[in-house]
C-alpha cells in the first residue's frame, strides 16, 4: 500500500496534465530510476512575461526612452531620499563619483567608475528599485534615471536618448576590469 | 612529574599550553568553562526568563521541578526561556529594514548543525510570504520544453539530503578593517550556517525539461522584492545542486527560502537563490548587479576585479574561548572552532597559543564531510599569561588559510567579499578574549 500510493499520485497528476508519467533520468546519487515527470508545459506568452533577463548586447531591454534631463525629477522624488542629492550616498550607498583610481584605497566602487555593463543598471533599477516599490518604474522612467546618472558621471552628454538600442552601446570606464576566476563567461 | 590536573610534560603539544589532541581520551579531565563578557552582541539583556522560579538551592534534594506537574505538550516546541541570549545578531539599513543581515551566535553553539530558527539571514529587500499553492519554478530558455512544478509536484520526485554549509560571500568582511573590531565570533563570522537540505537533483528536471547543447549558464531568480537575479555555470547545476525543500527536516523557513531554494554546494550563499522562481538556461551569464557591482572583488593593488569568484575557500575560526568570553581563572580549557571549504573536506586544522610561532594539530570531530561544517577540539592548559589563540584550516586540496598579511598582501583592503585570513583571538591576564589582528 505505501509502495502503491505515490504511484498512483504520479499517475493522477500525470493524466491530469497530459504529460508522459516517467522518464529515463539519470539520479544523480545512484543507477537510474524511474522518475516522474510532474513539469507542466508552459505557453510562450506566459514565457515571455516571466522573462525578464537584460544582456550586456541589450538582449530583453525593452521599448521606451529617456534622457537625463527627464531623469533628474524622477531621481529627485523616488532616489534620493535614501541615495542622496546627486547620487552622493546617504543611508543607501552614492552611485556617483568617480574621481580616484580603482587603484586607491580610497577609491568608490559606484556606477560610473566600477559598473562593467549599462544594461546592468536598467535591470536592477527596473527589478529591484525603489526600494519600497520595487517594479513600480515604467521603461521610460528607468531609461530616464540610467541616462541621469550615467550623465551625472560624465559618461554620456546631457541631451542623449537612452533606449534599447543606445543603452548597450554606452563605454562604461570599467567595462575590461574584470578577471572571471571560477567560470568563464563564454 | 604530573601536575594535579593530571597534565604531564610529555601531553604538551605546542607553545603557550596547547595540549596533544590524544590529551582528550585521559580519564577525568575537566574543563574550566568560558563565560560570555556581555550579555549579548547587541548589549541588550535578554537573559532573564518571563517566567521560571528563581532556583535558590541547586543541591535541594527536592527542586520544585519534581513535586509540581511539568508543562502541557506544545504544538511546536522552542528553546528554553532561559536561552534567551542565544539570537541572531541583526543588522539592517535604517531606511530600508528588509536590506541588511542577521548572524548566526556562533560562539554559544555546538556541533555543525545550525538550528533553523539561528541560519544566518542576507535579505536584499526581506522576506517574502509566499503561499505554495500560489508558487511556480519556471525552468525555460534554451530547453526543448519550458515547464513549470509546483512545490507540491516537486515533493513527489525523489530526493536526496546533503548537510552543508552556506556562507554569505560576505562573510567577515569586518576583517578588511584596519582596526579589529570587538564583537563576539558570530557576529563578525556568523554568515555562516550548517545544515541538512533536502530536495530535487537539478540534473531530473534540466533532463525533464531537454537542455539544449548550446546552453551554458542558468539564470536563477527569486521570488522577493526585487526578484534577485544571478547566473550560474550549467555544469555545476547538473553536477550536485538541488531545489531544497526541507532544510534540517522541516520545509524550509520562510527567511530561508520557502518554499522553495536553490542548494548550490560549497559555492557562495548568494547563488543558493531563495524564494526560487525562475531557471532559465542561457549561453552566457546576464551580468546582473549581483554579479558586477556587488560579489565581485576589487584588488586595490592591480585595480582589477575577480569575478565570479564562486568557491568559498577554506576558513576556520576557534568559537570558544572567543571574542567578548571570559576565562574563568587558569586551568584547563576545550578549544572549539569550526572548519570548512568549498573545495570538498577538511583535512587538518592547527591551532597555535602563541600567536603563531607554534602550531600543533587538533583533533577533528567525525563525520568530515564534503562542503560541511566540520567541528575541531583540542585541550589547551592557560597558565593565567597572556596568549593569542589561532586556528589554520587546510582542505583535501592542499589549500592552506592565510594569515591576514598576506591576505590584505595580495588583495589590499577593498576587496569587501571571500574574507577566509586566520582569525586571531587574544586572552589577557584576566581570561578576558577579544579580537585582535596579530
Amino acid at each position: 500500500m505505501s509502495m502503491r500510493k505515490p504511484t498512483w499520485a504520479c499517475r493522477l497528476a500525470a493524466l491530469s496534465t497530459g504529460v508522459a508519467l516517467f522518464t529515463a533520468s539519470a539520479f544523480a546519487a545512484g543507477p537510474s530510476k524511474p522518475v516522474p515527470a510532474l513539469g507542466e508545459p508552459v505557453a510562450k506568452d506566459i514565457v515571455s512575461a516571466w522573462d525578464t533577463t537584460i544582456y550586456p548586447d541589450g538582449t530583453g531591454l525593452p521599448a521606451g526612452s529617456g534622457t537625463a534631463k527627464q531623469g533628474f525629477p524622477i531621481y529627485d522624488e523616488k532616489c534620493s531620499g535614501c541615495h542622496g542629492p546627486e547620487g552622493r550616498g546617504e543611508t543607501a550607498e552614492e552611485l556617483i563619483g568617480r574621481e580616484l583610481p580603482l587603484t586607491d584605497p580610497q577609491t568608490s566602487q559606484t556606477i560610473g567608475a566600477y559598473w562593467p555593463y549599462a544594461t546592468t543598471l536598467f535591470d536592477y533599477i527596473h527589478r529591484a528599485m525603489p526600494i519600497d516599490k520595487p517594479g513600480s518604474l515604467t521603461a521610460d522612467e528607468v531609461y530616464a534615471l540610467c541616462a541621469y546618472l550615467l550623465h551625472l558621471d560624465g559618461i554620456i552628454a546631457e541631451d542623449a536618448v537612452m533606449d534599447a538600442k543606445t543603452l548597450p552601446k554606452v563605454q562604461m570606464p570599467n567595462r575590461d576590469g574584470f578577471d572571471a576566476i571560477d567560470a568563464k563567461p563564454n | 612529574m604530573s601536575d594535579h590536573d593530571g597534565i604531564d610534560g610529555s601531553d604538551y603539544a605546542a607553545g603557550g599550553g596547547l595540549l596533544h589532541r590524544r590529551v582528550f581520551l585521559k580519564r577525568g579531565l575537566v574543563f574550566a568553562g568560558v563565560t560570555l563578557a556581555a550579555p549579548t552582541a547587541l548589549g541588550q539583556d535578554q537573559g532573564s526568563p518571563e517566567s521560571g522560579a528563581a532556583q535558590t538551592n541547586p543541591l535541594d534534594p527536592q527542586p520544585a521541578s519534581l513535586t509540581t506537574p511539568g508543562g502541557p505538550f506544545s504544538y511546536y516546541g522552542k528553546p528554553s526561556d532561559f536561552e534567551k541570549r542565544v539570537i541572531r545578531g541583526p543588522g539592517a539599513n535604517q531606511d530600508a529594514p528588509g536590506n541588511g543581515v542577521s548572524w548566526t551566535p556562533l560562539e554559544a553553539l555546538e556541533g555543525t548543525i545550525t538550528p533553523s530558527g539561528l541560519h544566518f539571514e542576507r535579505h536584499h529587500n526581506g522576506v517574502p510570504t509566499i503561499d505554495p499553492e500560489q508558487h511556480r519554478l519556471m525552468i525555460h530558455g534554451l530547453v526543448d520544453r519550458p515547464l513549470v512544478f509546483s512545490p507540491e509536484s516537486l515533493s513527489r520526485y525523489p530526493m536526496r539530503s546533503r548537510f552543508l554549509f552556506v556562507e554569505c560571500g560576505g562573510n567577515s568582511n569586518a576583517g578588511w578593517n584596519k582596526v579589529a573590531v570587538q564583537r563576539t565570533a558570530g557576529t563578525i563570522h556568523g554568515l555562516i550556517s550548517g545544515s541538512e537540505w533536502a530536495g530535487v537533483p537539478l540534473s531530473i528536471l534540466l533532463d525533464e525539461a531537454g537542455v539544449q547543447p548550446q546552453a551554458k549558464w542558468v539564470i536563477a531568480e527569486g521570488a522577493d522584492a526585487g526578484a534577485l537575479n544571478i547566473s550560474v555555470p550549467l555544469d555545476k547545476l547538473r553536477d550536485d545542486c538541488f531545489v531544497a525543500l526541507y532544510q534540517n527536516g522541516e520545509r524550509i523557513r520562510p527567511e530561508n527560502g520557502y518554499p522553495l531554494r536553490l542548494i548550490v554546494p560549497g559555492w557562495e550563499g548568494i547563488l543558493n537563490v531563495k524564494w526560487l522562481r525562475r531557471l532559465q538556461l542561457t549561453d552566457r551569464p546576464a551580468m546582473t548587479r549581483d554579479e558586477t557591482a556587488k560579489y565581485t572583488e576589487l584588488i586595490t593593488p592591480t585595480g582589477r576585479a575577480r569575478q565570479f569568484t564562486f568557491v568559498m575557500d577554506a576558513k576556520s575560526l576557534i568559537t570558544a574561548p572567543s571574542a567578548r568570553q571570559q576565562l574563568n581563572g587558569p586551568g584547563v580549557y576545550e578549544i572549539k572552532g569550526l572548519a570548512w571549504t568549498g573545495r570538498g573536506r577538511i583535512k587538518r586544522v592547527d591551532v597555535s597559543a602563541d600567536g603563531g610561532k607554534s602550531w600543533t594539530e587538533a583533533e577533528l570531530q567525525e563525520p568530515v564531510l564534503s562542503q560541511c561544517l566540520t567541528r575541531f577540539r583540542l585541550p589547551w592548559k592557560w597558565d593565567g599569561s597572556p596568549a593569542i589563540l589561532k586556528s589554520r584550516a587546510v582542505d583535501e586540496t592542499g589549500y592552506v588559510q592565510p594569515e591576514r598579511d598576506a591576505l590584505v598582501e595580495e588583495r589590499g583592503r577593498r576587496s569587501y567579499f571571500h574574507y577566509n585570513a586566520i582569525v586571531s583571538w587574544a586572552v589577557d591576564e584576566d581570561g578576558a578574549v577579544s579580537h585582535v589582528y596579530a
